[in-house]
This record gives C-alpha cells, sequence and structure tokens, in this order.
C-alpha cells in the first residue's frame, strides 16, 4: 500500500485532515492528564527528600521535554521549507512557535516554583536555567521576526535561519547539567540506565509526558489552520470553508 | 496515596503554594491558549467573508 504524502503538503488537503486530527489529539492529551494527574496525586507516594513540593514534577519535565522537542520540530519544519519551498512548511514552523514558548514559559515557571523550596532561591543563573531561558528569547526572537516581515514567504525564510542557528542551543540544555557544575540536578531518566525514581512517579509523569505531547500536536494543528485560513484567504476553498462554517453557525 | 481531607490536600505537605502556585499558572496558560486560538479562527473567517 502507498499513501501519497504529497497530496497533504497543500493547504487545502490538510486543512480537513488538521482538524480531525486536532480533535483527536486534543481528546487523547485530555484522557492522558487526567489519569498522569490522578496517578501523581493519589498514587504516586510523598517523596523521602523532598516531600510533596516534588509533584511539580508531573508538569515540570514534561513541559521541559516538549520545550525542547517542539523546537527541534520546528527547526526541522523551517529547514524543510528552504530546502524544498513548499508553502506548509513555514506555516507549520510559524504554528509551532507560541506553543513551543508556552512550553519554555511553563518549565521556567515551575522551575522556579520547584527551585523556591528545594534550593532556596527562586532563580539562579546556572546553565541549565540559563539555555533554558535563551530557549524562550528564541521563540520570541522567531516570533518577533515572522511577525516584522509583511510578505509571509519571505518571513518564512528569515525565520527558518534563526530557527536552524537557535537548534545549536537544543543539545546545550539537555548536557549542560553534565557538562557543567549545576545547581539544577542531573536527568533522572535517561536512555544509557535505569530511572532513579519510584516507578509509580516515573509511571505518572510519563503519562503526563503524552498528555503534553498530545496537546502539543492539538494546539499546533488548530494554529496551524488559523495560519492557512489567514494565509489563503483569497482562495477558493477558503471562501468555500467559511461559507460552510456561516451556515453551521447561523 | 491517601491525603485524609482537602485541607491536607490543598496544603501539600506545606508546600501548597509552591505546588498549586506551578500547577494554577500551567493550566490557566492553557485555557488562554485554546481561547485565543478559537478567537483568531473566528478573526480569519470573518476576513474572508
Amino acid at each position: 500500500m502507498s499513501v501519497n504524502w504529497f497530496k497533504y503538503s497543500s493547504p487545502q488537503t490538510f486543512f480537513p485532515l488538521a482538524g480531525k486530527l486536532a480533535l483527536g489529539f486534543g481528546a487523547l492529551a485530555l484522557v492522558a492528564c487526567a489519569i498522569g494527574l490522578y496517578l501523581g496525586f493519589f498514587v504516586a507516594p510523598t517523596d523521602a527528600q523532598q516531600g510533596e513540593s516534588y509533584r511539580i514534577i508531573f508538569i515540570h519535565v514534561p513541559a521541559a521535554w516538549m520545550s525542547m522537542f517542539l523546537y527541534v520540530v520546528m527547526a526541522f519544519w523551517a529547514g524543510l521549507g528552504l530546502a524544498f519551498n513548499t508553502r506548509l512548511s513555514g506555516m507549520m514552523a510559524s504554528a509551532i512557535a507560541p506553543t513551543g514558548a508556552l512550553f519554555t514559559f511553563i518549565a521556567l515557571w515551575t522551575g522556579s516554583f520547584w527551585g523556591k523550596p528545594t534550593w532556596g532561591t527562586w532563580w539562579v543563573w546556572d546553565a541549565r536555567l540559563t539555555s533554558e531561558l535563551i530557549l524562550l528569547f528564541l521563540y520570541f526572537g522567531f516570533m518577533a521576526l515572522q511577525a516584522a516581515i509583511d510578505d509571509p514567504r519571505r518571513a518564512d525564510k528569515a525565520g527558518a535561519l534563526l530557527a536552524l542557528v537557535g537548534v545549536v542551543n537544543v543539545p546545550i540544555i539537555y548536557f549542560s547539567v553534565k557538562w557543567w557544575n549545576t545547581l539544577h540536578q542531573g536527568a533522572s531518566v535517561s536512555l544509557t540506565k535505569s530511572p532513579t525514581m519510584a516507578t509509580t512517579m516515573l509511571t505518572a509523569m510519563l503519562i503526563m509526558t503524552f498528555g503534553f505531547w498530545f496537546y502539543g500536536i492539538a494546539a499546533v494543528l488548530l494554529r496551524a489552520r488559523c495560519i492557512m485560513l489567514e494565509r489563503e484567504r483569497g482562495s477558493d476553498w477558503a471562501a468555500q470553508y467559511a461559507r460552510g462554517y456561516a451556515r453551521t453557525a447561523a | 496515596m491517601s491525603w485524609g481531607s482537602l485541607d491536607h490536600f490543598l496544603a501539600m505537605g506545606g508546600y501548597g503554594l509552591y505546588v498549586w502556585g506551578s500547577y494554577l499558572v500551567t493550566f490557566a496558560l492553557i485555557v488562554a491558549e485554546v481561547t485565543l486560538l478559537a478567537r483568531r479562527k473566528r478573526n480569519a473567517i470573518g476576513r474572508i467573508r
């Protein structure tokens, strides 16, 4: 069986598919977060060292992972757009940036609220925190640059360059706790050694990661649909969709 | 994990401010993003018609 993937590389065919996918992933996100929060608050035990404050982990780590992952996906779409000049790639990169920035802010905010009771400070200029803050500025920079350029295709190209250059920051964030002596603890979960967490804590955290991941996919697809409608508002398919929308709303 | 009462649950062993300060802001931001997306879609459609 062969699927013609290029069929979905044009906005008018991707638009309805994105709508269905967003709905499905949104529902999955709700289910995963409900299960994850239940496990995190009602099954996972109290931490021997940190008491209940550790429960911030169930949003902090998933948000931090998503902040880095979404940046890489954004840079991937941006690079694809530069290489093949496809319309949809730039739209996807632009659609990812705000949600990536949101997860970065959540990672920083929850980290701060976790740092205060455990380290005694809201903020410290160590390698992990500073590189994550730079990630937030990269997302903001990407969005500001695109907003400053009127022609969407030129905005995509300029944004793509910034996104690709900035991708070097992601491994710096990830390995910062190894490369530098930081206040931030090392990875509790890695591919090379077994996790240093209780099983129920780890399960709750991983399920929350899937919840955030699915939410991220849904939000990005919904924003991509907005961008398609905005950029292609002169097209027949957009006009047709707007008429259908008016009929169902009436 | 049994909390016993709602008060104990909300107190989070003395870390209530930090735990709920994290969760409430996260929740509020996600609700804000979904709201803004719905508004952006309505505006986009409004400019087509």
